[in-house]
C-alpha cells in the first residue's frame, strides 16, 4: 500500500509544485488535474487495502473524475476569456485585484 | 343690586375694552358708548345709595379668593359702606358731567376715540378704588389712576409741557406710593392680611402693637399725599393744569386727587388708634392748605388758581380727618373704654362730607374754567374781563360755585366748610389758620371771577369773539350749579337722619347747629369776598400798590415759595449727579471688567487653539499617518497574484504539520520560510532593476 501511497504524495507535490510555479494557466490546470489524479490513486489504494468489501472509494473517484472533467470545461472557458481580454494567458500579469 | 354693585367698577372698563377694540375709528360711537357705560353705572350707583340708605348703611362685603399662598391670602372683592355708596355717586356723577362737557370741548380732537378711552379706563380705576374691599386691591387700582392720569395729563403729548406734565404728576405721585406700599407691607408683615375689617378688628383689639400702627399709618399717608397733591409732594398739581381742561376737573376735582383723601377716610381706624399720627396727617393737611392758598392768591393762570385752591381744599378735608383722629386718639386716651360718650368731633363727617360738596362745585369750576378757554382761546385772566355779557350761564354758574367754595350760606360749601371750622374750634392754632384760609380762599375766588366776568374787556379782540359754549357744555355746568347748591344740603343740621349720622367713623355723628360758628365763618367769608371786590370789582385798593408794599410775600406766592426751583436742585439735580456718577461708574469701572474679561476669554481661547491645532489634532492626524503607513506595508500582501496566495496556503499548512510533529522544528521552518522569501524579494527586486534596463516592448 505505501508505494501507492508515496506514488500519490510524489504526485501531489509535483501538482502543487506545477500550480504554484508555472505561468501559463493551462499549465496550472493541467497540475490541477495532476492534484486530483493523486487523490485518486489514494481513494482507490484505500478502497483497495482498508475495506476490500465495499466499492465506496471507487466510486468516489470515479465521482472526481467526472467533477474533474466539468471542472476542466469551466477552467478553460475562463482561460479562453482571459486571452480575449488580456491577448495573453500568463497569470503573472493577471493582476488586477492587486491593491 | 346691592350684591352687584361689583359691576359699577365693571361698566367703564366694558367701554374702554370695546372703544380700544372695536370703535377706534368710530369716533362718535366710541363717545357715546363710553357715556352710555358711566350713565348706566351712575343709575346703579344711585340704586345702591338708596338701598344703602334703606339698610341703615349696613355695609356689605363680597369677597373672593384671588391668589392663596401659605402666608398671604389675597382677595378680590367689594365693602360697600355709605362712604363708598356715596363715592360712587359722586365719581359717576362728575365723570359723566365731563364726558358730556367733553363733547364739546374737544370737538375737532384728532384723538377722540382715544380720549374717551381714558376716560372710561380712569373712571373705571376710581370706582374700582372706592370699592375695593382691601388694601392690596386699592393699592391696584391707586395704581391704574396714576397711569391713566399720566396718559390724561399728557394726552396733548405733541406740547413738551404736557408731556412733562404728565411725568412728573406720574413720578411724583409714585414717591408717595412707595411709602404707601412700604405701610401696606408693614400691615401684612403685623396684621397677616390686607382685609380692612381684619386689620380694623386687629388695630382695635390691640393684637398690633400701637407704635407700628402709628408706623403704618403715616407710611400709608404717604401715598395720600401723593395722590391728594399734599405738601410737601403738591408740585405736580399746578402743572398737571396742561392736561384738558375737562381732565382737569375729572382728576382734581372728584377723583384722583379725592382717592388720597378717602385712603385716609378708609384707614381712618389706622390714625384714629395714634396722637402722633393724625397730628401729622393734620398738620400736613394744614400746611398744604394754607401755603396753596397763600400761592392761589397771585396767579393769572385761570386754571391755576383753580389748581392751588384744590391742593388748598384738599390739605382742609385731609387737616379735618387728622383732627378727628387726633381728637378720638385724645378722648380714648383720657376716658378708657366708654370714651364714645365723651367724644363729638366731627372731623371724619366734615372732611369727608367736603369730598363730595368740593367735588361738586370744583367739578364746576373747573368745567367753567373750560367753557372760558373755549370762548377766549386764553388762560391768562388779565386777557378776559367783561365776559359776564357774552357767557351768561358759564358766569352764572361760576359765581354759583364760587359763592359755594367760599362758603356763602345756603349753599353745599357753608354747610361742610362750616363742619371743618368746626372740628377745628377745638385746637386754637388750627382754628385761627383755618379761618385765614377760608378768607384767603374767598379773596381768590372772587379775584378771580371778577377779573374774568366783570370790568371792561382787557383784550378785546378776545372779547370780540367769545361765545356762549354750545349745550353739550352749558347742561353739565347747570347740573353741577344745581349740586353746588343742594349737595350740601344733605347735611343740615337740623334734620334728623343726614349726612353725619349716615357716613361715620365710630359712632354716629349727630350734628348741631352752632350758630356762632357760622355767623363767623360766614362773616370771614364776606369780608373775603368784600376785599375782592373793592380791589378787582371797584377799584378802590390798588392790587399793585399792595403787591409793591409785601413784596417779598407777593413774589414768595407768586413763584409759589420757589418749591419748584428748591425741588429742581435738591431733587432733580442731585438724581441726575447722582445718575451721572453711576454712569461714569458703569462706563469705566463696570465695562472695564466686563471687557477685560472679555480680553482674557479671547486670549485664553487663542492659547486653546494652538492646543487644539497640534495636539488635538495632531493626535488625531497622527493616528490617521500611522494607520496609512501600515496600510502602505500591509497592501503589499495583496499582491492580486492567486498563486501567491496559494503559496501562503500551503506553506501554513505545511507548518501546522510540522508543528503538530516537531514543534522544535517549527522555528527552523519559518525561519527557512523566511530565507526563501529574502530571497525571493532579492531576485525580484533584481528583475525590475533588468526591467527597468531594458525598455520593455508592448504587443
Amino acid at each position: 500500500m505505501y508505494q501507492y501511497l508515496a506514488l500519490a504524495a510524489i504526485l501531489f507535490a509535483i501538482g502543487v509544485f506545477g500550480v504554484l510555479t508555472r505561468r501559463n494557466a493551462i499549465g496550472i490546470l493541467m497540475s490541477l488535474e495532476l492534484m486530483f489524479n493523486a487523490a485518486n490513486i489514494n481513494l482507490v489504494a484505500f478502497n483497495k487495502f482498508i475495506t476490500p468489501d465495499g466499492l465506496t472509494g471507487q466510486i468516489f473517484a470515479i465521482f472526481v473524475v467526472v467533477v474533474a472533467a466539468a471542472e476542466a470545461v469551466v477552467g478553460l472557458a475562463i482561460v479562453l476569456l482571459l486571452y480575449r481580454n488580456w491577448k495573453g494567458i500568463d497569470v503573472d500579469h493577471i493582476n488586477i485585484m492587486k491593491w | 343690586m346691592l350684591e352687584k354693585a361689583f359691576l359699577i367698577p365693571l361698566y367703564p372698563l366694558f367701554a374702554f375694552v370695546v372703544i380700544v377694540f372695536f370703535t377706534r375709528w368710530k369716533e362718535r360711537l366710541s363717545s357715546y358708548i363710553s357715556i352710555a357705560m358711566v350713565t348706566v353705572g351712575l343709575v346703579h350707583s344711585l340704586v345702591v345709595l338708596i338701598q344703602m340708605i334703606a339698610r341703615h348703611g349696613m355695609p356689605l362685603e363680597l369677597s373672593r379668593t384671588f391668589i392663596d399662598l401659605p402666608e398671604i391670602h389675597l382677595e378680590l372683592g367689594i365693602w360697600i359702606d355709605p362712604l363708598t355708596a356715596v363715592m360712587l355717586m359722586v365719581v359717576t356723577i362728575v365723570s359723566g358731567c365731563v364726558q358730556v362737557y367733553s363733547l364739546g370741548y374737544m370737538h375737532n380732537d384728532p384723538r377722540w376715540s382715544r380720549y374717551y378711552s381714558y376716560l372710561s379706563l380712569f373712571t373705571f380705576s376710581m370706582l374700582g378704588l372706592v370699592v375695593a374691599n382691601n388694601f392690596f386691591m386699592i393699592f391696584i387700582f391707586w395704581e391704574l389712576v396714576g397711569l391713566t392720569s399720566y396718559l390724561l395729563i399728557g394726552f396733548w403729548f405733541e406740547k413738551k409741557s404736557a408731556s412733562d406734565a404728565g411725568k412728573k404728576a406720574f413720578i411724583t405721585t409714585r414717591i408717595g406710593d412707595l411709602g404707601f406700599i412700604v405701610g401696606l407691607l408693614i400691615l401684612m408683615a403685623y396684621a397677616g392680611t390686607f382685609n380692612y375689617q381684619e386689620i380694623f378688628a386687629k388695630v382695635t383689639g390691640g393684637e398690633v402693637d400701637a407704635g407700628i400702627v402709628a408706623l403704618a399709618g403715616i407710611f400709608v399717608f404717604c401715598g395720600a399725599v401723593g395722590k391728594s397733591a399734599q405738601f410737601p409732594l403738591h408740585v405736580w398739581l399746578p402743572d398737571a393744569m396742561e392736561g384738558p381742561t375737562p381732565v382737569s376737573a375729572l382728576i382734581h376735582a372728584a377723583t384722583m386727587v379725592a382717592a388720597g383723601v378717602y385712603l385716609v377716610a378708609r384707614a381712618m381706624t389706622l390714625f384714629a388708634g395714634s396722637e402722633v399720627s393724625s397730628m401729622v396727617v393734620a398738620i400736613i393737611g394744614l400746611t398744604t392748605s394754607l401755603l396753596a392758598a397763600t400761592m392761589a392768591l397771585t396767579q393769572n393762570d385761570i386754571k391755576r388758581v383753580l389748581a392751588y385752591s384744590t391742593v388748598s381744599q384738599l390739605g382742609y378735608m385731609v387737616m379735618a380727618l387728622g383732627l378727628y383722629g387726633v381728637d378720638f386718639a385724645r378722648a380714648m386716651a383720657h376716658h378708657g373704654a366708654n370714651f364714645a360718650e365723651h367724644f363729638h368731633s366731627p372731623g371724619f363727617y366734615a372732611g369727608t362730607f367736603h369730598l363730595m360738596t368740593h367735588a361738586f362745585f370744583k367739578a364746576l369750576l373747573f368745567l367753567g374754567a373750560g367753557s372760558v378757554i373755549h370762548a377766549v382761546h386764553t388762560n391768562d385772566i388779565r386777557d378776559m374781563g367783561g365776559l359776564a355779557r357774552k357767557m351768561g350761564i358759564t358766569s352764572i354758574t361760576f359765581f354759583i360755585a364760587s359763592l359755594s367754595i367760599s362758603g356763602i350760606f345756603p349753599l353745599s360749601g357753608f354747610w361742610s366748610k362750616d363742619e371743618i371750622v368746626a372740628t377745628s374750634a377745638g385746637h386754637p392754632l388750627f382754628f385761627v389758620l383755618t379761618l385765614l384760609i377760608a378768607f384767603m380762599t374767598a379773596f381768590y375766588m372772587f379775584r378771580l371771577c371778577f377779573m374774568t366776568f366783570t370790568g371792561q374787556p382787557r383784550d378785546q379782540e378776545r372779547f370780540d369773539h367769545a361765545h356762549e359754549s354750545p349745550h353739550s357744555m352749558t347742561v353739565p355746568l347747570m347740573v353741577l350749579a344745581f349740586l353746588s347748591i343742594f349737595a350740601g344740603w344733605t347735611g343740615l343740621p337740623w334734620l334728623k337722619h343726614n349726612f353725619a349720622t349716615f357716613v361715620y367713623h365710630h359712632e354716629p355723628y349727630h350734628a348741631h347747629a352752632n350758630y356762632l360758628l357760622m355767623l363767623v365763618s360766614t362773616v370771614v367769608a364776606l369780608s373775603g369776598i368784600g376785599l375782592a371786590y373793592l380791589m378787582y370789582y371797584r377799584g378802590a385798593i390798588s392790587p399793585a400798590a399792595i403787591g409793591e408794599r409785601v413784596r417779598l410775600l407777593y413774589r414768595l406766592s407768586f413763584n409759589k415759595f420757589y418749591f419748584d426751583e428748591i425741588y429742581e436742585v435738591i431733587v432733580v439735580k442731585a438724581t441726575l449727579g447722582l445718575a451721572a456718577v453711576l454712569w461714569w461708574f458703569d462706563a469705566r469701572i463696570i465695562d472695564g471688567l466686563v471687557n477685560l474679561a472679555g480680553w482674557f476669554t479671547v486670549k485664553w481661547a487663542d492659547a486653546k487653539q494652538l492646543f487644539d491645532t497640534y495636539v488635538v489634532d495632531g493626535a488625531v492626524n497622527g493616528i490617521g499617518y500611522v494607520c496609512l503607513a501600515g496600510a502602505w506595508i500591509l497592501r503589499l500582501v495583496q499582491s492580486g497574484s492567486v498563486q501567491l496566495y496559494t503559496l501562503v496556503v500551503i506553506a501554513a499548512a505545511i507548518g501546522i504539520v510540522i508543528y503538530r510533529v516537531t514543534p522544535g522544528g517549527f522555528l527552523y521552518y519559518l525561519a527557512g520560510l523566511l530565507l526563501v522569501a529574502l530571497a525571493r524579494l532579492l531576485t525580484k527586486m533584481l528583475a525590475s532593476d533588468r526591467v527597468k534596463a531594458e525598455p520593455k516592448i508592448e504587443g
